[in-house]
């Protein structure tokens, strides 16, 4: 952080290759996420705060721990807590100047009866990137009954966070427009709280990606951006399987910008619209 | 080389800002205040985006901005604010002043980028 005095560094041992190889198999067994080689800082970063709150030393003692009881409790937080997508306001912003010049508005006029469009952020996080787009369509002067935006993630903490619609300074600060945080948000304290209006147009709920979403859609619109990269091969074509079946034909996938539909070219096609690239259910 | 400027008193915030401008193409002028600002200005009228404190002797920031946004040939400057108040009021002032955009500090170097990008001014 720049301009404030530097918060301490956490200190504590670093992570033994044993338990880091435990971690892999744990989170892999319960989530299909790849740990690579050489994340050992993230897991420092993510799990030496539960290792704190549990009285331990170091996240090889909770490593030790997790071995030794059975505590389903514990390993859910610890895979959650490594699992979290990071992620932010309007990231990629190329893509919302997409949909605010061409897609919604396309979506909207394709829709065959009347009905709100439908949209998924399908690793919504701590909820930036669904409340991002009801943002986007409140400023479109879309009503809320007109456009219905689930979040969905994996983790039961982060979406608690992102129904509380309560961020931080620096979260705040990360890529939200100025003009949009002074109409949208109100401050309390160090925290700054999203307005009723637009954290009504936004639901949360639990969902595996590696489970199908059918019965959440059809979908005419799916952010599924920064998650698929954690994912083996196998597992990130049989994702982009089941969110094509959440999908209306005609609906819009958008991928993170280092993300690629893979050979899936039968179910999606491959658009630019300005500086972005967004996939379109065939 | 497009051309910005970064207008604070504190040098070693300048410098960072500056570093992270560079990174992105720009050559760089500095400035400890506002009037400094306005004179840099006259001698580089081709500087295409400000970042400019709020608190600073001689001419504020918020000052600036209008005094910036007053001259028509300046309208096309880009003007983002980076300052330490937070206020939503405050906000609303740069804002409706002329700021094209707005930074808390304490930033990162990322906040600075995002919205850099926001603005469409690095790619």
């Amino acid at each position: 952080m720049i301009g404030t005095e530097q918060g301490k560094a956490t200190g504590g041992k670093e992570i033994s290759a044993e338990n880091f190889a435990f971690l892999q198999q744990q989170v892999y067994r319960e989530s299909g996420i790849v740990l690579e080689p050489g994340k050992q800082y993230l897991v420092e970063a993510r799990l030496a705060p539960i290792a704190r709150q549990h009285g331990l030393a170091s996240v090889n003692e909770l490593c030790n721990l997790l071995r030794a009881v059975s505590n389903d409790g514990l390993r859910r937080r610890v895979v959650e807590a490594m699992t979290t997508n990071e992620t932010q306001f309007f990231r990629e912003p190329a893509q919302y100047e997409a949909l605010r010049t061409t897609l919604l508005g396309e979506l909207l006029a394709a829709r065959r009866s009347p009905r709100p469009l439908t949209c998924w952020s399908a690793a919504a996080s701590t909820g930036q990137e669904a409340y991002s787009l009801a943002m986007l369509a409140a400023e479109m002067g879309l009503a809320a009954n007109d456009c219905d935006i689930l979040g969905t993630d994996l983790a039961e903490a982060v979406l608690e966070r992102a129904r509380a619609g309560r961020y931080s300074q620096l979260e705040v600060n990360r890529g939200l427009p100025a003009a949009y945080l002074v109409k949208y948000f109100t401050r309390q304290g160090l925290e700054w709280i999203l307005k009723e209006e637009i954290r009504r147009r936004v639901r949360f709920q639990r969902h595996d990606l590696r489970d199908s979403a059918r019965h959440l859609g059809p979908f005419d619109l799916v952010f599924c951006r920064n998650v698929l990269i954690y994912f083996d091969h196998e597992t990130k074509r049989r994702i982009l399987q089941l969110v094509r079946e959440a999908m209306y034909p005609g609906g819009y996938l958008l991928l993170g910008a280092v993300e690629t539909i893979l050979d899936l070219d039968h179910l999606f096609e491959r658009r630019r619209v300005g500086q972005a690239i967004v996939y379109r259910a065939r | 080389m497009a051309k910005a400027m970064v207008v604070d008193d504190s040098r070693a915030v300048r410098l960072i800002l500056r570093r992270t401008l560079e990174k992105h193409g720009y050559q760089v002028y500095e400035a400890g205040h506002g009037k400094e600002a306005l004179a840099v200005l006259d001698q580089h009228p081709d500087v295409r985006l400000m970042l400019v404190d709020w608190n600073m002797p001689e001419m504020n920031g918020l000052e600036l901005v209008r005094a910036v946004r007053s001259d028509p040939e300046r309208a096309r400057i880009v003007l983002m604010m980076v300052t330490t108040e937070t206020e939503i009021e405050q906000m609303v002032r740069a804002l409706a002043a002329g700021a094209n955009e707005y930074v808390m500090k304490p930033f990162t170097e990322e906040v600075i980028t995002d919205k850099l990008r926001l603005l469409g001014v690095i790619s």
